[in-house]
């Protein structure tokens, strides 16, 4: 049963550090997506379980075993990358068959192992096609086809969606998610697309600069992000300064701008400055009352739901996101508004030592 | 003032029609999204604006001149092709300055354009790197920057956000949007991404093997769209088999699959006639339980419930087999649904959309794979 550890890996390339002092458990079955902006260190990071790249210091362990020195044709991984890599001159069954004949198993039981997996990936009737025949999305059905059929119960992808239209990309994410749970498979998803990291982990890991920042499921990332650079980087939010006035017994009181709040939620920091986060979505916004009043300067229709921006008596920006519906469309741009913040749905974090803007940066 | 129209444009490569009769018209200053899944002919569409590729039957005129046989060089349109192809040894606000340069612009004037754009972009401080030294995600951010620098006034953009990271294109969309307007330039924006279209056009197309299915601006193109595919492609929706069984006055009543039945708003199709119902995930209701006979409650069962940050999923298997999708907002996100439960799931005449069934097959329709 594959379950994965790396202990205080580090890899360096020259004086580049791509990876520092990591410690990362995942579990056997469990479904891990790693998310990050380009350059924090997530390929190199699974690359480091492949096997394709050997850490500079720590310890990388399959299923118990500690796998540093062991080769990447020994480790029973299956990689999926997103440069989809299928043999031209093989036809779909061929290319799905292949790690069984090389593995030299039962061809009669193997057969009907690829004949399942073709039919839950909706590649029956292509089977006979080569892959020049095919769309980017069927190349790449194929190629996760063929990694799951290769016997391992270890799965590595690497962006396998990325190069994908949108819309294939949702379809695809969840049949690879049904695929994995279904077969009993351990497998870990790198992603630079925040929201199918949500749709398909059971928990996804958030990389910044080498480091991981916070892992958590992904209704935790999102609810109740224990870092600002989560917050921001998974899904969009509102960022505001303030300052704790005082903690009680039931909860804490903190200001933001003239405007005092309390929430029942113990805060586990002592710094008085705070960085006050709100979702778009969680912003009440109604007709044009005393408090927090705002002018909007913006409005998107975005299908499903309507994008405002307001900018506040206080000179913030606020970005407010509604339900489509015809109440929600009507304000128009230059009207006046109240804003609330249900105290909630406020997440409070210590004001961080590099600012606000640099602790958040996805650079 | 760059307006652009194509009529009865066509190009074809050996047996493959990329584009098929079109015609089309873009204001001047008009932001236009071309939207359409992988080989619908968008970069060709782009390309044959541009001037690389020739229509073989059809004319493109560019600010009211026919420019057919004008060569790409003379049309005063910047071009950012997806494969970008920077000047491998100048800087970063060389590479962006290079057109204002040679276009006569004189080295102070090229520079504070330049920066501007890269402030834009979000590259000012690797204004002295060299372009080998970025991310692929920088370099397309530079192609971009070159693009808008370059003094033309009607750009073409090929995926011009496809290579970023998806938290950065959605900071980017935003802003492209923005200096678009504020210069007054025209622009024709490619892309497979149709919430970016959404956000940034004034008008988006829809292409479809080579045709256009469908030119709007993005509020009536995802309340009504004119086709399944169209419905289907920008915002998605549930999609239900049935056949029209009665009529009156104010509707009809259509018959789903295993004796469903389903009231909806329109009253001009006929009895026995094959219909689509379209109906968008937000706009569908789950209720607890399996509520009494009132119209259009639907009774099924929670096969999964997906959390996607803003808003869950709940997908609902209905009693006849058929399987719809519920989407809610977080916020109004009902925590005592979970999987396995029987719940009913509502669909509201006003929000049905209903199609004849398609000659080819629903399925047809759906596939963009």
């Amino acid at each position: 049963m594959p379950s994965a550890r790396l202990v205080n890996v580090t890899k360096r390339y020259g004086e580049i550090t791509a990876v520092e002092n990591t410690n990362l458990e995942i579990e056997d079955t469990e479904y891990v997506c790693i998310i990050g902006p380009s350059g924090s260190g997530k390929t190199t990071l699974i690359k480091c379980i492949s096997g394709i790249i050997d850490p500079t210091e720590g310890e990388v362990y399959i299923d118990g075993k500690l796998m540093n020195n062991v080769p990447i044709q020994d480790r029973d991984i299956g990689y999926v990358f997103q440069e989809i890599a299928l043999f031209p001159h093989m036809n779909v069954y061929e290319n799905v068959l292949y790690g069984p004949i090389v593995k030299g198993w039962d061809l009669d039981k193997t057969r009907n192992l690829v004949e399942e997996m073709l039919n839950m990936m909706a590649l029956t009737d292509r089977v006979n096609d080569y892959p020049q025949v095919l769309s980017g999305g069927a190349q790449q059905k194929t190629a996760i086809t063929r990694a799951l059929t290769s016997g391992s119960l270890l799965l590595l992808l690497d962006e396998p969606l990325g190069s994908l239209d949108t819309k294939v990309r949702t379809m695809l994410r969840h049949e690879l998610r049904k695929m994995v749970k279904d077969l009993g498979l351990t497998a870990i998803h790198v992603t630079h697309d925040q929201e199918e990291a949500m749709a398909i982990a059971d928990r996804i890991v958030v990389m910044k600069t080498g480091r991981i920042v916070e892992v958590g499921t992904p209704m935790e990332l999102y609810l109740r992000p224990k870092r600002l650079f989560t917050a921001n980087f998974v899904g969009e939010a509102n960022f505001m300064t303030g300052e704790i006035l005082k903690v009680t017994s039931d909860g804490v009181e903190f200001r933001i701008n003239d405007e005092v709040f309390h929430k029942a939620e113990k805060v586990d920091f002592e710094e008085r400055k705070i960085v006050a986060a709100i979702r778009p979505e969680f912003v009440v916004m109604k007709k044009s009352g005393k408090i927090r009043t705002g002018r909007i300067e913006n409005k998107v229709f975005v299908g499903s739901t309507v994008r405002y921006e307001v900018r506040t008596e206080s000179g913030e920006l606020i970005v407010v996101r509604t339900p489509f519906t015809s109440e929600s469309y009507r304000w128009k741009v230059g009207n006046s508004v109240n804003l609330t913040f249900p105290p909630r749905s406020i997440l409070l974090y210590p004001y961080p030592e590099a600012g606000l803007e640099r602790e958040i940066s996805i650079e | 003032m760059p307006s652009v129209r194509l009529v009865n444009v066509a190009k074809r490569f050996g047996k493959t029609t990329a584009i098929n009769n079109l015609s089309l018209e873009i204001n001047d200053e008009e932001y236009l999204c071309v939207l359409g899944p992988t080989g619908s002919g968008k970069t060709t569409f782009l390309r044959l604006i541009s001037g690389i590729v020739k229509p073989d039957e059809g004319e493109i005129y560019i600010d009211g001149k026919l420019v057919n046989d004008v060569p790409p060089q003379e049309r005063n349109t910047a071009y950012v092709p997806q494969q970008y192809a920077l000047f491998p040894h100048l800087n970063v606000i060389e590479n962006v300055a290079f057109s204002p340069i040679s276009k006569g612009l004189s080295k102070e004037e090229a520079y504070e354009i330049s920066r501007e754009m890269l402030e834009m972009t979000r590259l000012a401080l690797r204004a002295s790197s060299f372009p080998n030294e970025l991310s692929g995600g920088m370099q397309q951010r530079l192609a971009l920057a070159r693009g808008l620098a370059s003094n033309a006034n009607l750009l073409l953009l090929d995926e011009p956000l496809g290579a970023l990271d998806a938290r950065l294109r959605v900071e980017l969309r935003h802003k492209l949007r923005d200096l678009v307007k504020e210069k007054g330039f025209t622009a024709i924006h490619v892309t497979h991404d149709q919430e970016e279209a959404m956000v940034v056009a004034d008008r988006i197309a829809v292409l479809r093997n080579g045709q256009i299915q469908q030119v709007s601006i993005p509020f009536t193109l995802y309340n009504e769209p004119k086709s399944i595919f169209v419905a289907d492609f920008v915002g998605g929706a549930n999609f239900l088999e049935g056949f029209v069984v009665d009529l009156d006055q104010h509707g009809s009543w259509v018959q789903l699959r295993n004796e469903l039945m389903l009231r909806i708003r329109e009253t001009g199709y006929s009895v026995g006639e094959r219909l689509v119902v379209a109906i968008r995930e937000e706009m569908t209701k789950v209720l607890e339980g399996r509520k009494r006979k009132e119209v259009n409650l639907l009774p099924g069962e929670v096969e999964s419930v997906s959390f996607l940050g803003s808003y869950m999923v709940y997908e609902i298997v209905l009693e006849n087999g058929e399987v719809v999708n519920s989407r809610v907002p977080v916020h109004v996100e009902n925590k005592r649904i979970s999987g396995g439960d029987r719940v009913s799931v509502q669909l509201d005449p006003q929000n049905i959309k209903t199609y004849l069934y398609p000659p080819s097959g629903l399925y047809r329709e759906l596939e963009v794979i």
